[in-house]
């Protein structure tokens, strides 16, 4: 059967169904593959190989009295360590909640459990999901596979870097402002933002309330929608979740054709600041399209040139909010506690050293910009400003059924090379952000490698909000096409580790 | 409008974070430099744009007033840093001395 890790997740779910292979067995070699190349890559933050193990067997007993199994049964996946799983380690990326066991599960994962999905350990990321390159996780940073030297991207860094070193075939994802098409540019693989409001977002721990959105990680579009339509969906628990069907997303995976569709191409995604490779790899991808039978047409979002400055009001804004929760009282780290020193010296004293520099950083940033006096020139105007981004896409999408974009302006990043530079990371969200301000949905395939340094460059499909399916027809068209080309997946070229 | 030290210090006591001096001078710069970068928000909004909190407009999503199930108490005291008599144990909260 050769090496079980190799395939995609649509081949293992169709071999465990039919009893060719157990999930167990494919579950132990994606344990194997973990312990071979992880030490090198750091793309989990906690295995759980006992849970693991155990969920695999009850699919297998499941098969064996004959009920029926669904696409994804046994098929193993890596959970962003933002999302709560029951009993197990969930840090979110920080010290400030080392050690905390969560007594629930999140929705997403109560959706994989039902789908017979194999969580074999919780994923790196930024802390709270603050970054755009996985450094600014507590625990050490994530390699990117096509080169150790290079960031897998960020937040969902360890997300994306299991899925391109073959240690997961699926992983789950949090996106707020790019967190899981960046990393899936940069690494090579597929990665969806569905529309705000399409998955749960209890048990999801909050970073940017009105941004935040779980979403699917893989290396085959197929795979990407099988993973999505297995999580998303109407859930009483989220009160700002949507109420309504599913976008056929993994039909639109299967019909993979773009002919009559229209695709704009953003004018303003585009110029200063791309590196050259990204461009000459994204207007590559779009021809082919065209020649794929979609109509090609420039369109123009002057507003988006203000997206990146009003993403980083919002958010940080929200997250000063949020973030208010890590008190030292309910639940993570509490240092100080002397008896001597008062609930707000304590609280204090936890939150400084439990909290690394972005974070801190962003908690300020949002605690000015809702300030009196600063809150109507700051918070406010950001809040125009998305509704302006809105109008932008609404009226994009009179004309066109999708708009295209290169995902991330540059590839990825040499380690260490933005750390003291925020405005510098904060570039990489530059196309990536538009679609979260607006709550619509987007994807990130993969294009190619660039020229000057050959590593993957992405290209980022956007739809308006819940035509999911758009992004999957698209994306499965281009991924088909350039598979004729070359032979395989981009990421099966990738080096070997 | 450049931010000062004392004003990041005033911001960290208001957000309970306790920054050392390095910590704070180091902030005042970057916050300095960021907020120079995102106040062009203000160019393009204008009065007549309203202000979008949300992207999907809902309101007032409620639930039936029934008891669903929920944590134990056993539960929602699992991860806390102290605990005593089924509740949270905190620091003093009031001014006196213990």
């Amino acid at each position: 059967m050769g090496d079980l890790t190799r395939l995609t997740a649509a081949d293992l779910g169709a071999l465990i169904a039919s009893g060719e292979a157990s999930a167990v067995e494919v579950t132990q070699a994606h344990l194997d593959r973990i312990g071979k190349v992880d030490e090198s890559i750091h793309a989990y933050l906690h295995v759980d190989t006992e849970g693991a193990l155990t969920a695999a067997a009850a699919v297998d007993s499941a098969r064996k009295i004959g009920s029926p199994l669904g696409p994804l049964a046994g098929v193993p996946l890596a959970l962003k360590d933002v999302l709560t799983q029951e009993g197990i380690p969930t840090t979110c990326g920080s010290k400030i909640l080392e050690g905390w066991r969560p007594p629930y599960d999140s929705t997403v994962v109560r959706k994989l459990r039902a789908a017979g999905v194999v969580i074999l350990g919780k994923a790196n990321m930024d802390e709270f999901a603050m970054g755009s390159s996985t450094e600014n996780s507590a625990y050490g940073p994530t390699r990117n596979p096509w080169d150790l030297d290079r960031i897998p991207g960020g937040s969902s860094g360890g997300s994306s870097a299991a899925v391109a070193a073959f240690t997961a075939p699926l992983a789950i994802g949090t996106d707020t402002g790019g967190s899981i098409r960046q990393p899936a540019a940069v690494c090579g693989i597929v990665g969806a933002k569905p529309t705000y409001g399409g998955v749960s977002r209890y048990g999801l721990v909050a970073f940017s309330s009105s941004l935040d959105q779980a979403g699917p990680f893989a290396r085959t579009v197929l795979d990407a929608a099988l993973l999505h339509e297995a999580i998303a969906g109407h859930d009483p628990l989220d009160s700002t979740s949507i109420d309504a069907a599913v976008p056929p997303v993994v039909a639109a995976a299967r019909q993979a054709d773009v002919r009559g569709m229209r695709i704009g191409v953003v004018r303003e995604l585009s110029g200063e600041g791309y590196q050259s490779g990204v461009e000459t790899r994204f207007a590559e991808a779009v021809e082919l399209l065209n020649s794929l039978g979609a109509e090609v047409v420039e369109v123009s979002c002057p507003n988006f040139d203000y997206a990146m400055a009003a993403y980083y009001l919002i958010a940080p804004s929200e997250a000063s909010s949020n973030l208010a929760r890590f008190d030292a009282m309910r639940y993570g780290l509490r240092v100080g506690d002397d008896g001597t020193a008062g609930v707000e010296e304590v609280m204090s004293r936890t939150r400084a050293a439990g909290f690394g520099p972005e974070v801190k950083r962003r908690i300020i940033l949002g605690t000015y910009a809702l300030s009196a006096g600063y809150y109507d020139a700051y918070y406010g105007s950001a809040q125009k400003v998305r509704t302006l981004i809105s109008r932008d896409f609404d009226a994009a999408f009179a004309q066109v059924d999708v708009l295209v974009s290169p995902t991330a302006p540059t590839t990825a990043f040499p380690i260490g090379d933005k750390v003291d530079d925020p405005l510098a990371m904060y570039l990489q969200d530059l196309c990536t952000i538009p679609s979260n301000l607006a709550g619509n949905c987007a994807m990130s395939v993969p294009v190619g490698l660039a020229p000057e340094d050959g590593l993957p460059v992405g290209l980022q499909i956007m739809a308006p909000a819940m035509a999911d399916d758009r992004l999957y027809r698209v994306g499965a068209a281009l991924e088909t096409a350039l598979r004729e080309r070359t032979g395989q997946l981009l990421i099966e070229g990738a080096p070997p580790l | 409008m450049a931010i000062t030290r004392d004003e990041v210090a005033h911001l960290a006591r208001l957000a309970r974070l306790d920054l050392d001096e390095a910590e704070l001078a180091q902030m005042a710069g970057q916050l300095d430099a960021i907020l120079g970068a995102v106040a062009r928000v203000s160019e393009v909004a204008s009065d007549d744009v309203p202000p979008t909190s949300h992207a999907v407009p809902l309101t007032n999503v409620l639930r039936e007033d029934v008891v669903a199930p929920c944590l134990t108490p056993e539960q929602a005291l699992s991860g806390a840093p102290a605990a005593q008599d089924g509740r949270f144990r905190v620091p003093r909260i009031l001014g006196e001395e213990p």
